[in-house]
């Protein structure tokens, strides 16, 4: 296990800078989960690391040593692709026993059918494991090549959008045992996804990406209640954060241009009155869609409100976040008193 | 507009039956939602409706009128596949004029219609663009303007959004419920993501292996699941099933688990052998003095709230609490169950026990 290290990075390809003057420090031990949308330059920066790109500038360190020419082979990484790449015409059991077969690892046969029981339990594919590679459905195929990183012992697992071919069920599944992986493991994990979920739920760091630069680097926590920019602030949050126009509740701080409110900072009952547009009840919880001067805005409240469609509800901001008008975030003295947690 | 109503319907392809005997009614002016996983018949059914396959039996009524042997074209349906047909080569107002010009509309007409659906969709701007150059969403659009143009009876959509990435299917979703509650067009959906479902939805019909599990409205659904299979199929996570062993009296309302002594609600039936103690993550609360003990195993931050997971005498236990109460990995902790919102299932047939709320819907409110 191993801290990654890396120091303006940067990466172009013809026109497009994929990767721009990047900084970033992978603890060891630690799972970060480096989110954005498609295009931030999230899986560019895992194969940078991988070895699979070649950096146009700037350093890249696993455990200490500058790995600028080390071939992927020698960088000790794992790496696990969106698309599953199995050997089809090997078994599960064949599958997952190659990587440690490598001749340049010598792991004793013992040691290897200890591992591939141990991950296959892990993964729950220890039935399969006498099957071809091509009789497995997709869930089992990805979790397979999950598999085929896991029964070596990497510097760092680079994992990109493993999950995005699951269904729902088998995805909330796996976050858990990805992370109680990495806890067991004591492994360094970086994951790349564009799902809010899976980067708050299992990453001990996050980092946003916007079009190849990192704007912020924190735990989830941090990322969600004190996002540097609105940027940041609308990648994490579901339903999504209110963006709406700095003073539509009355006095902003200098040189905010927007005052964003995540649904459930929005108090009930004071303020200024807005109308109900639509009650939407997804049984735990109920989303408010409200109109306020023409601006939507979606609050949630309790899952049996009483409230229906065309009445009209007071409403004021708890605990907002202000931004300026590149949409960097603009610090303030409390204007509401909110109480905080 | 329309109301739609599916009477014993069944479809048989071979020996193997893809929906059997569904009944339901869609209002009109309904935004009704067929859902289920894959396999499970709501495609058929929706194709039923729509006239694209003929039914083994049963019979489907459009404003009163029986439709189940007419061809498509008499249905007065407009269809939305997930993958949206465009043509290529004409623009966006000649794409969504087409159904108007091919149904022989005179031409100052068409381009009123063509106008007004634009300004619905929010598309005025790029009528006179190639669609060839459009983003997903707004081929999406457009594809929606050209089944509205025509003001059919209902629409039927097999899921449009189900191509799409989850941020932008959000967004979608919204946009076609704020469209719907404009227009109070029959709208019939074909979803397998229950949070679309519930999300969209004025009503529910939940199929597992062609048979209609329940029908009803999302909340309906949400808090008196008929089957587990409902139960676990709608929330996420999932409501939490703890098997133990009866008997229960009739109006009986305590049962044991393990050494633990729980409320539940007064149940209407007996029951006996092996029972399900079904309760959704929400309604499970942490207090020390609780005799049901569990052990937290791990903890998902979501913002807001997050999800425990605890292994418990009984199984595993998901429990959604405040992100700010403190939860860490290896704690024992007590666990209460809101007992209103308990719900007593027979684990051989998987159907829900008959109890006061089930009965009533009284205690939730």
């Amino acid at each position: 296990m191993a801290e990654v290290s890396l120091r303006g990075v940067a990466k172009r390809f013809d026109a497009i800078a994929a990767v721009s003057a990047l900084d970033l420090v992978i603890p060891d031990g630690a799972f970060v989960v480096l989110l954005g949308p498609t295009g931030a330059g999230k899986t560019t920066l895992l194969r940078l690391i991988a070895g699979l790109e070649r950096p146009d500038a700037g350093t890249i360190a696993i455990a200490g040593q500058d790995v600028r020419g080390i071939a992927p082979a020698g960088r000790n990484v794992a790496m696990v692709f969106q698309q599953y790449s199995l050997y089809p015409h090997l078994t599960v059991r064949q599958n997952l026993e190659f990587p440690l077969k490598s001749p340049i690892l010598r792991t004793p046969p013992d040691e290897i059918a200890a591992r591939v029981a141990e991950v296959a339990a892990v993964l729950r594919i220890g039935h399969k494991l006498d099957n071809k590679a091509t009789e497995l459905s997709g869930g089992e195929m990805q979790r397979v090549s999950i598999g085929r990183a896991l029964v070596r012992a990497p510097a760092i697992y680079l994992m990109d959008e493993p999950l995005s071919s699951l269904d729902a069920k088998l995805r909330a599944d796996l976050r858990i045992e990805l992370k109680r992986l990495h806890h067991d493991l004591g492994a360094t994990f970086l994951y790349v996804t564009h799902d809010q979920i899976e980067a708050m739920t299992m990453a001990t760091h996050v980092g946003v990406l916007d079009q190849g630069r990192l704007v912020q680097f924190g735990t989830p926590r941090e990322i969600y209640e004190d996002p540097v920019s609105l940027y940041v602030a609308t990648r994490l949050g579901l339903p999504r954060i209110n963006a709406l126009p700095a003073t539509l509740f009355g006095s902003a701080p200098a040189r905010a241009v927007t005052i964003a409110l995540r649904p459930e900072h929005i108090r009930q009952g004071e303020g200024r009155e807005a109308e109900v547009m639509r009650v939407e009840r997804l049984g735990d919880q109920t989303r408010l869609h409200l109109s306020l001067d023409g601006h939507a805005i979606v609050t949630l409240t309790e899952a049996h409100t009483r409230l229906k469609a065309g009445e009209r509800l007071a409403i004021r901001p708890d605990r907002p976040l202000y931004f300026d008008a590149d949409g960097q975030r603009v610090q303030h003295d409390s204007v509401f008193q909110g109480d905080r947690a | 507009m329309a109301e739609i109503v599916i009477s014993n319907l069944r479809k048989d392809f071979g020996d193997f039956t893809a929906v059997q005997s569904s009944s339901f009614r869609i209002e009109d002016g309904e935004f009704f939602m067929l859902l289920g996983p894959s396999g499970c018949g709501k495609t058929t059914t929706l194709r039923m409706i729509a006239g694209l396959e003929m039914p083994t039996s049963g019979e489907i009524y459009i404003d009163g009128e029986e439709v189940a042997s007419k061809p498509a074209r008499q249905r007065d349906i407009a269809f939305v596949f997930q993958m949206f047909a465009l043509y290529p080569h004409m623009n966006v107002r000649r794409n969504i004029s087409y159904p108007l010009i091919s149904q022989g509309m005179p031409r100052a007409q068409v381009r009123a219609k063509v106008a007004e659906v634009a300004r619905i969709l929010g598309i005025e701007a790029m009528l006179d663009r190639p669609v060839g150059g459009l983003s997903g969403g707004d081929r999406q659009r457009v594809a929606l303007g050209r089944a509205i143009v025509r003001d059919p009876k209902c629409f039927l959509m097999d899921e449009p959004l189900g191509a799409l990435d989850a941020e932008f299917r959000e967004h979608m979703a919204e946009e076609l419920r704020a469209l719907h509650d404009r227009m109070h067009a029959t709208t019939v959906y074909v979803t397998h993501d229950q949070l679309e479902a519930m999300q969209m939805g004025d009503k529910i019909v939940v199929m597992n292996r062609g048979s209609v599990e329940q029908f009803g409205t999302p909340q309906e659904i949400y808090d008196k699941p008929a089957t587990m299979f409902v139960a676990d199929f709608i929330g996420s996570p999932p409501m939490n099933f703890l098997p133990f062993e009866g008997p229960i009296e009739a109006g009986g309302d305590r049962v044991r688990l393990g050494e633990a002594d729980l409320a539940v609600p007064r149940l209407l039936e007996a029951a006996a052998g092996r029972l399900v103690f079904g309760i959704r993550p929400e309604h499970v609360t942490f207090d020390d003095d609780a005799a049901y003990r569990g052990r937290i195993e791990a903890v998902e931050y979501l913002g807001t709230t997050q999800i425990v997971t605890l292994s418990s005498p009984n199984g595993t236990i998901r429990a959604r609490t405040a992100a700010s109460r403190p939860a860490r990995v290896g704690d024992a902790v007590g666990l209460r169950f809101a007992a209103p919102c308990v719900t007593l299932f027979d684990a051989g047939s998987g159907r829900a026990l008959r109890s006061a709320p089930q009965e009533q819907g009284g205690a939730h409110g």
